[in-house]
């Protein structure tokens, strides 16, 4: 079937059978090489190695038919620092040390950037509930919750 | 130079809080792991393995799985010759006569997709004759037990980590009270990011060339080389960003052999991945441990005596998780001040898992056996558990019984700390349902000569538009070596941070020499040959400036990439601008800038009695934990954590934070959440969905405290911190929870079901 999508904010049109996952779409079709896989083969267990942005809401791209992109918008990591410009919540994880192997990084930074798109601010509660679907084995997750305070805070978000 | 003549001096980078040096690509998704590399023509292989635990191989037909369209080769023991692997070269790539585990190899496929390889697998005709399989060490050792190494005529694996130092049994005679216990820990999974893999081709020059993610990458060229049968100049080992190893990655396995194989045969390239149920079914585990432990006190407190009997499953074949032995001995003899010591230690083959080092290497499985004990040993003795740890606690400028030279020690800093942060008032006054539990630990931190050579190699070049490269032989799996690397190099050369780029990972033929990145000896080992390299660069550029600015070197300096006179400010000039006129100038040398730098730490490998001192300096630390059980379920949630560490000087503060922070995590899921469940050597929870890895909503808040003082032999006075966070966390918990309950958990996890039950019986 024929697909017609954005990602990361350009067009894109293909065809999709109607069993690809958009995991595989992304990285296999597109090179979209930042999702990252825990390979856990169709037996989701909320790793979120795989989270990518639906319009905006953190879904696990390999449970995702493709289809669902149709008409939809796409964000994965690629998308967001523009013109050599970071992403407020990129320098947040460079600074606050948030990133260790970095396997789990873009999808850890995905959600969070749904969740301050989504009004979410810097209190700790949010921030932890926003990235319980996201496992990291390196770094304990403090130093993550830290670089999303942080990136809250300079956006401003999480005020009335 | 050492750190001490620097005690004092004003850092310009050391101690400040940098990002990680590869930070950036991995915000922007640009880290590229072995998941994400490709290339052209690549194969896939897969790998089919016993359905049985124990079984004789009476015949395996791979003629239909060949003849499928799609598959390229397909490889059985027949086909192959291969060596075993192994320290006892008891694991032979592929299995022939008999299978001895659930996850033994019998056959490979290389196809052109992995989907093509899994259904040629399914073709493959296997004919077994079952055998009654032992999975339970301890049953493995009784007369008639079925045998899994039938030739040996014994289970009982021929190690020994056995040791005794004083006169134990008058030690145990003068103690006025002793106690005994025996603690178990389970099976666990290293379970990174990364799954395990190798990509191999042959190059036109006939070079066997391996993508690989091992921790380890000079040991994995020799061991792979010797496995194949093919000299290991042949093959060049490449690592890319490693998505975390925690120890998993530090052998070679039958995997990597065979995805080499399947490369040299096919003559093209060929990747092995493990899926996520793969990794948690056929991966290494975490060795787990039964310890009986007895200690010895007397009445005013003092540690007399320590008796530690182990038994160590070692699954079918004997991988380095058997060797957590050697760490679990250095604990066992070092761990608080000790004079009279024994370890025993009966290690066994069973059809279980065989194991592998995981971050800490034993000591988390000891010091949980020996921690909990301390504990029961104080309540015995009517002391305050922090009394009588502070009493005992290791000191500065002493020796252990093993031979351990301990010179800075930290240690009851680190348990005042601790007690003071957590607000320690006493026993059984956390408040209802409320206990706070204490443990430490004492580790390497200084290297760890597990291996002949325990050293590092470091290149540092200086180019001619001021470019620093510095190469190290370790490896970057996460763990933050790239930025210690960078900071010592910048400090010591008095360079801008951001001219220092580091070669760390990618192609190790390029690289000095390293044994692996483990042990915590990271920072310190390839800090220290980092540094070496780094002043020898530094003297030959100001030998060049004295020459262009006719200043002795002796008078000169570089500060933030100037080199000038200290007695005369007329003289000076930018460090790159001294390195091209040495390089092309009049009156200069024809000189290029380039350093190298071995640097081998000054310890010893202990001898036949396991007597010597293994690392070149120690850690130390104690960690406080608050815990709120509830009664009526047995759940326990973590409050709070303080995590004080003697990691010399603190030369990184967001990595030694993220290593503190990172290894407590992973303690609360040694402690509370994780275990590989088996039924006959299978795991039965081998998804994410069933095998509880710590989550955000797990991780308490953790109090990161450091109380060291600068190693004279670190560099910049670091010593190693990577692996001590993760010890000391479960008997820190499971003393909690005795404190908040009265009842006392001796064996991980510590799961409701076992505090209920414990409830239960206490009741009645």
């Amino acid at each position: 079937m024929k697909l017609r999508f954005t990602l990361n904010g350009s067009a894109v049109e293909l065809d999709a059978e109607p069993w690809e996952s958009l995991f595989d779409v992304l990285r296999n079709r597109l090179g979209i090489k930042s999702v990252k896989t825990a390979l856990c083969e169709g037996s989701c267990s909320a790793c979120g190695a795989c989270t990518v942005l639906l319009d905006g809401r953190p879904i696990y791209s390999v449970m995702t038919p493709a289809y669902r992109a149709d008409g939809r918008s796409i964000t994965t990591l690629e998308g967001l620092s523009r013109g050599g410009e970071l992403h407020p919540l990129q320098s947040a994880f460079i600074e606050a040390g948030a990133v260790q192997c970095g396997f789990c990084t873009p999808g850890m930074i995905l959600a969070a950037k749904a969740y301050l798109d989504g009004g979410g601010g810097p209190d700790e509660g949010g921030i932890r509930e926003a990235i319980r679907g996201n496992l990291c084995r390196c770094t304990g997750y403090v130093k993550i919750i830290e670089a999303i305070r942080r990136a809250a805070e300079a956006l401003g978000g999480g005020k009335p | 130079m050492t750190s001490v003549e620097l005690v004092g001096r004003e850092f310009s980078v050391i101690g400040s809080r940098v990002p990680k040096y590869d930070a950036l690509e991995k915000v922007l998704g640009e880290a590229r792991y072995l998941l994400d590399l490709e290339m052209p023509g690549m194969l896939h292989a897969k790998i089919l393995r016993s359905s049985h635990p124990h079984a004789r191989l009476l015949s395996i037909d791979a003629s239909k799985a060949a003849r499928m369209p799609g598959v390229v080769d397909v490889i059985t023991a027949r086909d192959v010759r291969l060596n075993n692997l192994g320290y006892l070269k008891d694991n032979p790539p592929l299995k022939w006569g008999k299978v001895r585990s659930v996850r033994d190899e019998i056959a490979a496929v290389a196809a052109v997709d992995p989907e093509t390889a899994s259904e040629a697998l399914h073709a493959i005709d296997v004919k077994y004759e079952p055998l009654p399989p032992v999975t339970d060490p301890v049953a493995a050792l009784e007369p008639g037990a079925p045998l899994v190494h039938e030739e040996l005529g014994t289970n009982r694996v021929n190690l020994d980590f056995g040791l005794s130092y004083g006169d134990v049994e008058a030690a145990f005679q003068r103690a006025d009270v002793v106690v005994e216990g025996t603690y178990r820990t389970q099976y666990v999974a290293h379970t990174p990011g990364d799954t395990m893999g190798a990509l191999a081709w042959v190059d036109a020059q006939g070079i066997l060339n391996v993508y690989t993610n091992t921790q380890a990458p000079f040991l994995y060229q020799r061991w792979l080389a010797e496995s194949l049968g093919i000299p290991a100049h042949r093959v060049r080992v490449i690592q890319p960003h490693i998505g975390g190893a925690f120890g998993r990655n530090l052998d070679v396995y039958p995997h990597d052999v065979i995805t080499a194989a399947l490369a040299m045969r096919t003559r093209r390239p060929v990747k092995l991945l493990f899926t996520r149920s793969e990794e948690l079914q056929n991966a290494p585990t975490k060795q787990p441990l039964i310890a009986r432990v007895r200690q010895g006190a007397t009445r005013d407190g003092r540690l007399v005596a320590r008796e530690v009997d182990a038994i160590l499953d070692a699954g079918a074949y004997v991988g380095w998780g058997v060797f957590d032995a050697r760490v679990m001995q250095y604990t066992v003899t070092g761990l608080y001040s000790v004079p009279a010591v024994r370890f025993r230690t009966t290690v066994v083959y069973t059809n279980n898992p065989s194991t592998a080092a995981m971050r800490s290497a034993g000591n988390s499985q000891i010091t949980f056996a020996v921690e909990s004990n301390m504990d029961e040993l104080a309540e015995r003795l009517g002391m305050d558990p922090v009394e009588f740890r502070l009493l005992n606690a290791n000191r500065p400028n002493t020796v252990t019984p093993q031979g351990a030279r301990i010179t800075t020690c930290a240690m009851p800093e680190a348990i005042r700390e601790a007690a003071r942060r957590i607000g320690w008032r006493g026993r059984h006054s956390a408040g209802p349902h409320r206990g706070i539990g204490f443990a430490c630990y004492f580790h390497v931190g200084g290297g760890a000569r597990i291996y002949r050579s325990d050293g590092c190699g470091a290149i540092v070049k200086v180019d001619d538009f001021g470019g620093v490269i510095v190469s190290v032989g370790g490896t970057e799996i996460g763990e933050g070596l790239d930025t210690s690397i960078q900071l010592i190099v910048a400090e010591a050369l008095g360079v801008p941070r951001d001219r220092v780029r580091v070669q760390i990972n990618g192609d190790a033929s390029m690289r000095l020499w390293d044994v692996g990145t483990h042990a915590s000896r990271g920072t310190f080992v390839c800090g220290n040959a980092a540094l070496r390299a780094a002043l020898d660069a530094r003297r030959q550029i100001l030998e060049g400036a004295s020459k262009i600015l006719g200043a002795p070197p002796e008078d000169l300096e570089v500060v933030d990439g100037f080199v000038r006179s200290r007695t005369d400010p007329s003289k000076g000039m930018e460090y790159d601008k001294v390195v091209r006129r040495m390089h092309f100038f009049s009156g200069a040398q024809g000189r290029i800038v380039v350093a190298s730098s071995f640097y081998e730490p000054p310890s010893e490998e202990p001898d036949e009695r396991w007597h010597g001192n293994v690392s070149a300096t120690y850690g130390f630390g104690c960690q406080a934990a608050l815990v709120e059980v509830d009664p009526e379920t047995g759940r326990v949630k973590v409050l709070r954590i303080v995590s004080a560490h003697d990691a010399g000087r603190v030369i990184n503060p967001n990595g030694f934070e993220g290593q503190v922070q990172g290894g407590v995590a992973m303690g609360i899921g040694l402690a509370l959440l994780e275990e590989l469940h088996l039924s006959e050597g299978r795991v039965v929870n081998g998804s994410f969905e069933d095998y509880r890895l710590p989550r955000v909503t797990d991780i308490p808040e953790i109090d990161v405290v450091s109380v060291g003082e600068p190693d004279p032999e670190g560099p910049y006075g670091a010593k190693g911190v990577a692996e001590g966070p993760v010890i000391p966390v479960g008997p820190a918990i499971a003393n909690a929870v005795a404190d908040a309950l009265g009842v006392r958990i001796r064996d991980l996890p510590i799961t409701p079901e076992k505090i209920w039950r414990a409830l239960a019986l206490n009741v009645q």
